[in-house]
């Protein structure tokens, strides 16, 4: 009997990373792009753009690279199969509270929206989405919690809690696959245009940018990481790192505490301008939801 | 996650003396009890110590976990089979709690 175990995925990543930098160096640096790579990113027969040619005078040159190529093998596998991916233990429970009665007015998800894999389809794709009603662009969470406060009558749920990331990654897995697409005209150009700003605005004690390392230096290493363009197209992830899924909004506060920034608060209007420019920055890219990082 | 949730991956049927591959998942925080809060106190050691997998009745794959093991841990194991039946997947958990999950495979 053959027998397998799995520890640390971190660990066991990084042990990998070490050994192969002993020995090959800094041949490492940049191999991301060799011509020998030629894993593509298929889960259950379906393939995902993970690099797509960029429209004419995009900031990060002529490709747009999902965050998966620059992960190692070991973690890249994990995606692949989605029994293997932690995050579907979230998905399955985000499932049972889509049927799910909850709250006064006694309504479940599925009471308006039936079923999930045909309502929600393509509609992680557009987020965040604007909203006339509520006259900002919104996102998947806040979607979420507007349905649950003011339909169904029930509590809204944390940011950051496991029934949100759940339903966040059940109902973007629905569009996984498809181009990621969202609105850039009309009352959301103000919104891409201030995320921009912020994108390109140095903070914190160490004065970076977010494109100071996602921009400029991409693909290279940040100590035993790798670099990725920084794209949202994989949220809610399960990293490793955290071993559990996270919001996208928690990566953006780890990223600004590492440049030791203030990071904004989960939902704020900084935050959800970040995420509609770094949604339109990375347009055409497939939904890849729920990915694995490191 | 406050519920440990198992699943299992189990061909549905397989020819005789084949070998199959098995793979588990379960939802688990494995809490290793070498960490602190923020103020200091050492959190208390939650994992899942023992996993086996029983084939009819008899155990084909069992191992010990120890604090090092991370969240949600995985398992991919062989068997070979000459016999239909059940195999019985049992997790251990620190607190007591054992989480049970069973999976049916057809040999022809």
């Amino acid at each position: 009997m053959r027998t397998r175990r799995t520890g640390k995925g971190g660990t066991r990543a990084g042990i990998v990373v070490a050994a192969a930098m002993c020995s090959m160096g800094v041949l490492l640096v940049g191999s991301y792009v060799s011509a020998e790579q030629v894993n593509r990113l298929t889960i259950e027969d379906l393939t995902i753009e993970t690099r797509v040619a960029a429209p004419e005078g995009h900031p990060l040159g002529s490709e747009l690279i999902s965050g998966w190529e620059f992960r190692t093998p070991e973690t890249q596998v994990l995606q692949q199969d989605d029994f293997q991916n932690p995050a579907f233990l979230w998905v399955e429970q985000a499932e049972e509270a889509w049927e799910t009665e909850e709250g006064a007015a006694g309504k479940s998800c599925a009471s308006c929206h039936g079923d999930a894999s045909e309502s929600m389809a393509g509609v992680r794709a557009q987020m965040p989405k604007w909203n006339a009603a509520a006259g900002r662009p919104m996102t998947m969470e806040q979607h979420i919690n507007a349905c649950r406060t003011d339909r169904m009558e029930a509590e809204a749920w944390k940011w950051e809690s496991d029934a949100m990331l759940g339903m966040t990654a059940y109902l973007g897995l629905q569009s996984r696959g498809l181009p990621v697409a969202v609105q850039t005209d009309g009352p959301m150009a103000d919104w891409i245009a201030r995320g921009k700003e912020l994108y390109y605005s140095r903070v914190g004690q160490l004065d970076m940018a977010c494109a100071n390392c996602h921009e400029g230096y991409y693909g290279q290493y940040i100590r035993a990481d790798r670099l990725s363009q920084g794209h949202t197209n994989g949220f809610p992830t399960y990293r490793l790192k955290w071993q559990k899924l996270g919001s996208l909004h928690r990566r953006f506060s780890g990223c600004m505490k590492q440049v030791r920034a203030v990071p904004y608060k989960r939902g704020s209007e900084e935050f959800v301008a970040l995420e509609a420019y770094l949604a339109s920055r990375g347009g055409g890219l497939s939904v890849e939801t729920p990915a694995v990082r490191q | 996650m406050a519920k440990s949730k198992p699943r299992v991956k189990v061909p549905k049927k397989a020819a005789k003396g084949d070998l199959i591959t098995i793979k588990t998942l379960i939802s688990h925080k494995m809490e290793s009890g070498q960490r602190k809060d923020k103020e200091g106190n050492p959190i208390p050691r939650s994992i899942i110590n023992k996993f086996t997998c029983d084939f009819n009745g008899q155990v084909v794959f069992a191992c010990d976990i120890e604090p090092a093991i991370s969240a949600n841990p995985f398992f991919e194991f062989s068997v070979r089979v000459e016999e239909s039946g059940t195999f019985k997947f049992t997790w251990v958990d620190d607190d007591g709690s054992v989480y049970e999950k069973t999976a049916d495979i057809a040999v022809q």
